[in-house]
């Protein structure tokens, strides 16, 4: 009998009890105007009174199911596979890659409304994941406010269509330019700072940029946010069943079909799919241009990098600047999807749910991002059903993530460069 | 012809003044050692040279061109290069790929010939070409971290303790290296603890004490020296 491990199972199964019972134990019921405290059922009770009793016999033989376990291995049969060439694995890579997309091209007119929706903001946070991914990464700088480049990439839009009725692709690359001016802005005075300080920054830059925007109530509309964002048109065709701006057409009656809503959310999916590829595209290539190679290197040894000559302020400026850019991009995006935006989309939590999705998926590595950010985005809507333990199984799957896989769902495999010998 | 000089040299971190007006002076082709205790602010003499942090007054001349408020980036770029205090090696990217960021500034060609060059002075680097380098020994991650630093083809080259937690024979290996480097017309710049081996091999020597310049002659006559015999060789 594992003696030594009866008072600690005790004491986790007493925990367990403590901290299910208040929560599942009652329930507040409406009975006329008043919300009265009832027990649970005595159903409840069994459950919790079991799984405190599950918990204390794990953790009592929890040697014994540990080492059962650390046997598990063994029976995976990719385990002990030698890893694969390198050339093979990238030409791997990009054929899977490729039918993905072609995939992700087709898919839209096949599914429910509701799902192609999902998938644009799918899109939308692998776009934001991925800028991350450069800055967190790569140049492995913590960055906590990254969600105020993506405030801004969006606001930009919002104004500018409401102020000069610029268009969706007007707004696009002058949003994604505008977000990358103010990482390079505030990348100047924080640059120097490392680690934590950089961190504590950034987190305070993203809230100055959300509390502007929700004083600035003249410019902004403040906490009121602003509506009637227009939706992206494809070569001056509207995609509403009325056409809106003068010299515009509309798509149904130009193709001569019927006009059907979905269009435009298939419309919109398709542009977050090209949106995403060309991000994940141009990141892809940075990373093995010099460039990428002095955000590692300066992420691997900060001493080492600058004795070679690179300038530290200049390397993470334009890992910093380049992460912003398609934060930018994302939010005229996502601005463009939603048709009204408020500062209550850009609240810290979304940070760091981003930051998530790069933690998850394993740093620096896109292949694992873009995973992580569809399981990040589209777990809690499967779990609608369990409804208000969805958050609560999120956490708990993101807590055992970390502690059996640290390193994230795919780690970054580095693309070795090498140099063809010319004889 | 002086290679790098140091004129009065002052140096502070914040408030505190490390360096007391050093003069150092190095010239081409030699190889000179700096030596001193702990804390006597070896390292922060090499890290004004490379202007971080910057000397407060003073000049650092490196060929005759005043680099004392140049930035680090455009130092490191001008000819000279450094080994770090711990070799600092990029312990996650393979050997190979250490030495191409030594090379960053160059092009492929000149590359690809420095590598070469960098494997014939350490053969063992070249078994090892695609490892990763934080899973080399000491000794190996020090000769990669030399040959990092000559894969810009440095004109001068700038040792900090390179014999820092090695074993004695790998230590001698890297001493016979730096000699080697002597013969191919770089100059050499060694900072060490280990002063019997540095001043052996120095054409001159220096001893800073607590941010002075103690004493300053050529290797031999250091090493009999019998100030230096009691300070820093053990009697």
């Amino acid at each position: 009998m594992p003696a030594h491990n009866l008072k600690h199972a005790l004491f986790c199964a007493v925990v367990t009890l403590i901290i299910a019972f208040p929560i599942l134990g009652f329930n507040l019921v409406a009975s006329g105007t008043d919300i009265v405290l009832e027990g649970a059922k005595t159903q409840t009770m069994i459950s919790v009174v079991l799984a405190a009793i599950v918990v204390f016999l794990f953790q009592l033989f929890r040697d014994h199911i540990m080492a059962l376990l650390g046997k598990a291995p063994a029976l995976n049969p990719l385990a002990n596979r030698e890893p694969m060439e390198q050339s093979k694995r990238l030409k791997l890579e990009s054929t899977f890659l490729t039918l993905i997309i072609i995939g992700a091209l087709i898919w839209p007119f096949f599914v429910s409304r509701g799902s192609v929706d999902l998938a644009t903001l799918v899109l939308i946070y692998i776009m934001l994941a991925l800028g991350l991914n450069v800055v967190v990464g790569l140049a492995g700088l913590l960055d906590l406010g990254y969600v105020a480049f993506y405030a801004v990439g969006a606001y930009t839009f919002a104004l500018l269509s409401q102020y000069l009725g610029l268009s969706f692709w007007m707004a696009l690359p002058i949003g994604a330019l505008l977000a990358a001016l103010f990482g390079l802005v505030l990348g100047f005075p924080v640059l120097r700072l490392r680690g934590d300080y950089l961190a504590i920054v950034t987190l305070g830059f993203g809230e100055i940029i959300r509390i502007l925007l929700n004083n600035m109530t003249n410019l902004t509309g403040g906490p009121n946010g602003i509506g009637g964002i227009p939706d992206p048109t494809l070569f001056g065709m509207e995609f509403g069943r009325r056409v809106k701006e003068e010299g515009n057409t509309s798509f149904h009656e130009t193709f001569g079909i019927a006009y059907s809503s979905e269009h435009k959310i298939i419309f919109l999916y398709l542009i977050a799919l090209v949106l995403a590829v060309i991000t994940a595209l141009v990141i892809r290539r940075l990373m093995r241009m010099p460039v990428g190679r002095a955000w590692e290197a300066l992420r691997e040894d900060e001493i080492a990098a600058r004795s070679l000559g690179l300038s530290r302020t200049g390397v993470k400026l334009s890992a910093f600047t380049i992460g912003a850019f398609f934060a930018g991009f994302a939010g005229t995006v996502f601005a463009s999807k939603q048709g009204f935006i408020s500062p209550e989309s850009f609240v810290f939590l979304e940070s760091a749910i981003i930051l998530a999705i790069v933690v998850l998926g394993g740093m620096g590595s896109q292949i694992g991002v873009i995973l992580a950010a569809i399981a990040v985005t589209v777990l809690p809507e499967l779990a609608r059903e369990f409804s208000e333990y969805r958050m609560l199984i999120f956490g708990a799957a993101m807590v055992l993530m970390m502690v059996w896989r640290p390193q994230g769902l795919m780690p970054m495999r580095r693309i070795h460069i090498e140099l063809k010998s010319q004889e | 012809m002086s290679m790098l000089v140091l004129e009065d040299v002052h140096t502070h971190y914040g408030k505190i003044e490390a360096l007391h007006g050093v003069s150092v002076e190095v010239n081409k082709g030699e190889i000179v050692s700096l030596i001193g205790a702990n804390g006597a602010g070896k390292t922060t003499l090499l890290m004004t040279v490379c202007g971080s942090p910057q000397a407060s007054s003073g000049r650092v001349i490196l060929e005759g061109r005043d680099i004392t408020r140049d930035p680090t980036s455009s130092i490191m770029r001008s000819g000279i290069a450094i080994v770090p205090e711990g070799r600092r090696v990029f312990s996650g990217l393979t050997v190979e790929e250490n030495l191409h960021m030594g090379g960053f500034f160059n092009t492929k060609a000149e590359i690809r010939k420095s590598q070469e060059h960098v494997y014939e002075l350490f053969p063992r680097l070249k078994e090892r070409e695609h490892q990763r380098a934080g899973t080399m020994s000491g000794g190996e991650q020090q000769m990669l971290a030399i040959g990092r630093a000559l894969m810009s083809k440095p004109s001068m080259i700038i040792l900090d303790e390179p014999s820092l937690g090695l074993a004695p024979l790998v230590i001698k290996q890297i001493f016979e290296i730096i000699g080697q480097l002597r013969e191919e017309g770089i100059t050499v710049f060694l900072v060490e603890q280990n002063a019997h081996q540095a001043l052996n091999l120095a054409d001159r020597g220096y001893v800073l004490e607590t941010g002075r310049i103690r004493l300053q002659d050529t290797g031999k006559n250091l090493l009999a020296n019998p100030d230096v015999q009691n300070a820093y060789l053990g009697g």
